[in-house]
């Protein structure tokens, strides 16, 4: 068994040495769901509309206080924002999370199982003060949140 | 690569907490290099999937809007302790890295 175990990370590092061994990697161990395509046209939006639409193929939201966002009031590196979104909408299917200064809005998609919780948490960054968004998909439907966030670069307080 | 991946996975009650964290620059592409003046090249994590003994519970698309080493938690039912849990991830260079923890 251990020795078998140290063959295979053996034969993983030598395999992940040439690019077409990191091709080949990325085939085997990403299956389906990394083959599908990134959504390049919602991460390359320029506003929050246009991110949803390329996202969930709308960009309709419906208000909604029961997601709650978890981010500083102010945040003093906007390099690194912890953010958590928690909702107990029920039937969750994607969070997306949007940071509406930012770019490109769009900063993350996550798609979640049936039994996975709709808890999910990330650092993101932010180019200057905005709206943190949470975008939850729901039996079809979109539901938003948003929380200021204030970002002080450099900052003592603000 | 191997170790990019850091992996705290705990059942408690029925539901099990997924903390990681991934070192990984997370470039955007927009950031230049002081000294040059020239564009810092985007390099960042583009999907990100976590299973549950080979059955996924959570998958990620991200941009480089995420944060430099990101960190990721999540949460799911239906584990139970000594469960195996995968994270990998590929970035937008097509490199990829995965790693195996059991839940305790």
């Amino acid at each position: 068994m251990n020795t078998d175990m140290k063959r295979r990370v053996f034969l993983k590092g030598s395999l992940a040495a040439g690019t077409v061994g990191v091709a080949v990697s990325a085939g085997l161990l990403a299956p389906q769901a990394v083959l599908a395509a990134w959504p390049e046209k919602a991460f390359q939006a320029k506003n929050a509309q246009d991110a949803l639409s390329g996202a969930f193929g709308s960009g309709q939201t419906e208000a909604s206080d029961k997601i709650k966002i978890k981010a500083p009031d102010i945040a003093e590196n906007g390099a690194v924002v912890p953010v958590t979104v928690k909702t107990d909408i029920p039937g969750v299917e994607s969070i997306a999370i949007l940071a509406s200064a930012n770019n490109s809005p769009l900063v993350a998609l996550f798609n979640l199982s049936r039994n996975t919780k709709a808890d999910v948490s990330t650092r993101i960054k932010m180019g200057k003060t905005g709206d943190v968004v949470a975008v939850v998909k729901a039996g079809g439907k979109l539901y938003a949140n948003r929380k200021g966030v204030k970002v002080t670069v450099g900052g003592c307080g603000g | 690569m191997a170790k990019s991946i850091k992996i705290r996975a705990k059942e408690k009650k029925g539901v099990v907490t997924v903390k990681c964290l991934i070192s990984h620059p997370m470039e955007t592409g927009l950031r230049k290099n002081k000294k040059t003046g020239k564009l810092i090249p985007a390099h960042f994590i583009q999907d990100v999937v976590a299973k549950h003994n080979d059955k996924e519970v959570l998958t990620a698309q991200w941009s480089g809007g995420v944060s430099k080493n990101p960190y990721l938690a999540f949460k799911f039912s239906g584990g139970s302790k000594g469960d195996t849990i995968t994270i990998a991830w590929t970035d937008n260079k097509g490199q990829s890295d995965s790693k195996s923890a059991k839940i305790k």
